[in-house]
């Protein structure tokens, strides 16, 4: 049985824990509106570069399509970029988006693959350094990036390209988490490298005028729609990460409440038992003259 | 006289969207003015000024335009209105891009830092014409 002291200063760090909780759900909140914006802002960008890829990709025939669009023609060696968080506190996020990594390593290991592993964000690689550490080839740590720009994305394509040209992989994949509504976020696997061009709508068949020509720009052009889509998942993430922090520390908060009403009812109850057994000594103690 | 669609798009923002009569776009080989019924056409593009209605004006450096049917669309890799540009800050820039390219260990790191260099160099230049 605790003390009423005990209980006194329980209810108060459980007060105190709440305070942070509910400042930091703030704090998430805030934050969120300005990544999901910045999110928003990048997607008509992606969308007009699928477009204008797939109209290019369709008038490029198999054979000479350049190996970042096709590939290199192997299956042997992925690489899984894992992109999460810096920071914890968010709930289910960043194990999520690890979990669904794990799971695409071990089906490719099971068949005998080579995986190679490049994390982006501290709690990713943490998490699967445990298991796969040999497997991490590098980590990117975005911890000192306060406004995710387009050059921290591009950062990371030119070193997977460069990767890819010196043929330390065939495959690459992408994982992050899609950024739907505060309290949905859906961890995402996508293909990067041969590229998932959406065939549906580059149907436009017109006779295009190229300047300088055709394969030259595709060379340029998908290099930067590797960026590119490596800038979306980044925001992405950056707004399931904030969304995940906000319903995590909505819980935390509305969890502390209800332990202080619990604590605190257990505590009047105690209080009331110790003034009623007092008043029964003293009336026992008169009754016995 | 005949508008046409235009969307000039950054990975960050877009920055215009709507109809236009006439837009100049620096594409690789040398000024391109595109007006409405322009035949399809897709162009690299280098640094410089994108001018839309001969007003607004804006500096862009790489990415793509992008005719078609469907009207204009310029993907730039990094777009900034002029009257958003403020030369005393820029010229500060370029100061501190020309320290860290002295200062840049690696290769990497000095690569980064020239492009950058360049960036703002070309910003200087579209801003002092």
């Amino acid at each position: 049985m605790p003390s009423l002291k005990d209980l006194r200063n329980r209810i108060a760090s459980v007060k105190a824990t709440q305070k942070i909780t509910k400042a930091m759900q703030m704090v998430a909140a805030a934050k969120l509106r300005r990544a999901q914006a910045a999110a928003e802002a990048a997607r008509p960008y992606a969308s007009k570069m699928e477009a204008v890829l797939a109209n290019l990709a369709a008038g490029i025939s198999g054979s000479d399509a350049p190996a970042l669009l096709a590939g290199n023609g192997k299956d042997q060696v992925h690489l899984l970029i894992v992109c999460t968080a810096e920071r914890g506190l968010c709930g289910a996020f960043n194990s999520s988006i690890v979990r669904l990594a794990r799971e695409r390593i071990n089906s490719l290991l099971a068949a005998g693959k080579t995986v190679k592993i490049l994390c982006v964000g501290k709690k990713g690689f943490e998490q699967l350094k445990r298991n796969y550490e040999r497997h991490i080839i590098d980590v990117v740590d975005l911890r000192s990036v306060k406004h995710l720009s387009y050059g921290e994305a591009e950062m990371i394509a030119t070193k997977v390209i460069g990767l890819f040209d010196q043929g330390e992989f065939d495959v690459a994949t992408l994982f992050y988490s899609r950024f739907r509504s505060v309290i949905s976020q859906i961890p995402t696997a996508q293909g990067l490298i041969p590229a998932e061009i959406g065939s549906g709508e580059g149907g436009t068949k017109a006779a295009y005028e190229y300047e300088p020509d055709e394969a030259e720009i595709l060379s340029t052009l998908l290099p930067r729609n590797i960026a590119v889509q490596i800038f979306r998942a980044l925001l992405e993430n950056a707004a399931s990460e904030q969304g995940a922090r906000m319903s995590a520390m909505d819980n935390a908060t509305r969890n502390a409440g209800e332990m202080i009403k619990k604590q605190t009812q257990k505590y009047n109850r105690s209080r009331q038992a110790m003034i009623t057994k007092e008043l029964i000594e003293i009336i026992s103690g008169a009754e016995a003259l | 006289m005949a508008t046409f669609p235009f969307e000039l798009v950054s990975p960050e923002r877009v920055l215009f969207s709507g109809e236009a009569t006439q837009v100049v776009v620096p594409a690789s080989e040398g000024e391109i003015t595109v007006l409405a019924n322009h035949a399809p056409f897709m162009s690299a593009l280098r640094s410089g000024v994108v001018t839309i209605d001969n007003g607004q004006r804006l500096f862009v450096r790489g990415g793509f335009a992008d005719v078609s049917a469907a009207g204009l669309t310029v993907l730039a890799e990094q777009a900034v209105p002029l009257d958003e540009i403020n030369p005393e800050a820029l010229s500060g820039q370029i100061r501190n891009a020309e320290e860290d390219l002295r200062d840049a260990k690696t290769d990497e790191a000095r690569a980064r830092a020239q492009g950058k260099l360049d960036g703002l160099n070309a910003m200087m230049a579209a801003i002092r014409n």
